[in-house]
């Protein structure tokens, strides 16, 4: 009833949709880095969708099953294989005992994501399954994972024999790209940048810097100023909200943002895609595009509504399975 | 009291009194932040106190879907807030608050920066930690790390810069000052504060029911203690964990 990690990798942890409840006392949420590939392949399995997930760099771990399992990966592509076969992203697969998941190849995007049909065997913290690698603590061991560890399922897992394959269709999967158009919506400095910096923002490509990790991403760019220097005091901050350093750039904040911040807050990038900015790598460029608040509250509805479809749909192939 | 209320991004917004950090403003979002958790709108997710804000992230669809008559979720928000904040006057503003003390050992191998704050304010190590005991600050905040809290305000005589070169690693327990503010790295981390001495209690405690040992608004008073009572408080600290 477990997996054993046959190698080390680059960064292997254990994640979720994150740790709520807690910013006041400055413990983040933390949480899966792309948060719509986590919760679809959860949904897809029958599983909650705030179940744990493994998140995965390149090069990832090499993974024996120990038990025959149900799995299905989502996020970057990365050639999953076990054997020769190659695994797709996006379907439920199929694990037998003695099976050796690997990942020959960074095809796309920077995270890749593993479920289990009911997931991992791990102990909350304050209600999470997410890994606080500051704090040292959550998810497993409050540590990455490495080679020799050993994860064990929740439960022991029915294996039904699969009538067909059925994978996620396109139109929920996240848009992923090279270099996405992203939305945003302003931030409360926004009008504090001159009128040619916020011309700048919304027209030039971005590049994500090396020096950019789950805490937050730098960009690079036109430098932007402000019309004058403001003094903030701090105060609290998301994943997704874009400051502006003293130096002109950017920083996306990240899954493992602070939980407050003082720089100007230029704009935040609306929930639906924060799934593309946490796909890419250095190097990468993105735009931005500012849509309204009430359009960004309505790409969030409309998106949690698909996930609703899905999961009714999942929930009657799964008990037509069983 | 005035205030802004602004979104900060489609699932939080901020309600900010501005201004200089005071007592007061400090008062205030301690009143709000209970009395909406008190008085919960459907839909609320989590309430973040902050200096002089206070940030309130929502599900945006169970919001609408409560407050049809709004047209986005956020102004169905804002007016919750906007309610909240004229029926909190005099809420929780003679509350008492918590008094946590502290001991600091302002000794030279846990003070590296004691020096430079003397040498920065042209007074010697010895009056610097005594004003630093001199007074009790406020938990204005609790934020950079789990149990981080920002204290403040220390007397001008001791205020300090923030090192132009962060160190990688500051100890945990450490006590730092930046610009006129105090405050102790509850865990072991990068940082930039000038470093005057450190606390044997533990300000972080995951398991705990109530991990950290400070909450915003809080009262809190160093006092100091020598290198045997830090040694002795140290051990006594890691047999209750």
């Amino acid at each position: 009833m477990s997996i054993l990690f046959l190698t080390n990798s680059v960064l292997t942890t254990l994640q979720d949709t994150g740790r709520n409840d807690f910013r006041h006392l400055g413990i983040n949420p933390n949480g899966a880095m792309d948060k719509s590939a986590a919760r679809l392949i959860n949904i897809l399995l029958g599983n909650s969708e705030t179940e744990g997930v493994l998140e995965m760099h390149f090069p990832a771990p090499k993974i024996l099953f120990e038990q025959d399992a149900v799995i299905a990966l989502g996020g970057a592509h990365f050639d999953a294989k076990i054997g020769d076969g190659a695994i797709e992203n996006w379907q439920i697969v199929r694990v037998k005992k003695g099976d050796v998941l690997s990942f020959e190849r960074k095809r796309f995007g920077s995270r890749l994501y593993l479920a289990i049909r009911g997931g991992f065997r791990a102990e909350k913290w304050l209600g999470s399954f997410s890994t606080n690698l500051k704090a040292q603590i959550g998810g497993f061991d409050g540590r990455a994972l490495r080679k020799n560890d050993r994860i064990f399922f929740e439960s022991e897992v029915q294996t039904p024999k699969l009538k067909a394959r059925y994978r996620i269709s396109n139109a929920l999967i996240p848009n992923y790209s090279y270099s996405p158009t992203i939305r945003v919506v302003s931030g409360a400095e926004w009008q504090d940048l001159t009128a040619e910096s916020r011309e700048s923002f919304l027209r030039q490509s971005f590049a994500i810097r090396t020096e950019s990790d789950r805490m937050g991403f730098r960009l690079r760019g036109e430098l932007l100023n402000l019309c004058g220097k403001i003094e903030l005091v701090s105060s609290a901050v998301n994943f997704g909200t874009i400051q502006l350093l003293p130096d002109g750039e950017l920083i996306i904040l990240m899954a493992d943002h602070q939980t407050i911040g003082g720089y100007p807050r230029i704009a935040h990038i609306v929930g639906a895609d924060l799934s593309l900015v946490a796909q890419l790598g250095a190097n990468d460029k993105l735009n931005f595009e500012l849509i309204s608040l009430a359009e960004a509250e309505d790409l969030m509805i409309k998106f949690e509504k698909e996930l609703d479809w899905l999961r009714v749909g999942c929930r009657l192939k799964n008990n037509a399975e069983n | 009291m005035s205030y802004k209320i602004f979104s900060l991004d489609e699932t939080a917004l901020t309600i900010d009194f501005g201004g200089a950090v005071s007592f007061a403003v400090n008062d205030r979002i301690c009143a709000l932040a209970e009395f909406i958790a008190q008085n919960p709108f459907r839909g609320l997710r989590e309430i973040v106190p902050a200096f002089n804000s206070l940030t309130i992230f929502y599900d945006v669809r169970e919001v609408r879907r409560a407050f049809p008559k709004f047209e986005t979720a956020f102004a169905a928000v804002k007016n919750h807030v906007e309610q909240c904040v004229t029926e909190i006057a005099d809420f929780g503003a003679d509350k008492p608050k918590r008094l946590v003390e502290i001991p600091v050992c302002y000794d030279a191998e846990f003070a590296p920066d004691l020096n430079f704050v003397a040498a920065h304010n042209n007074i010697v190590p010895e009056e610097v930690i005594k004003i630093h005991t001199s007074r009790a600050y406020r938990v204005f905040m609790l934020g950079f790390l789990p149990g981080f809290p920002y204290l403040g305000e220390i007397d001008e005589r001791i205020g300090a810069p923030r090192k132009a070169e962060p160190r990688l690693n500051v100890p945990q327990g450490s006590v730092g000052i930046a610009g006129r503010q105090t405050g102790i790295y509850s865990l072991a981390s990068p940082g930039g504060w000038q470093i005057i001495g450190k606390t044997p209690l533990t300000l972080f405690t995951p398991e705990a029911e109530s991990p950290t040992l400070l909450q915003i608004g809080d009262t809190v008073q160093f006092y100091r203690i020598n290198k045997s009572s830090f040694d002795e408080l140290a051990s006594n600290q890691s047999e209750i964990e």
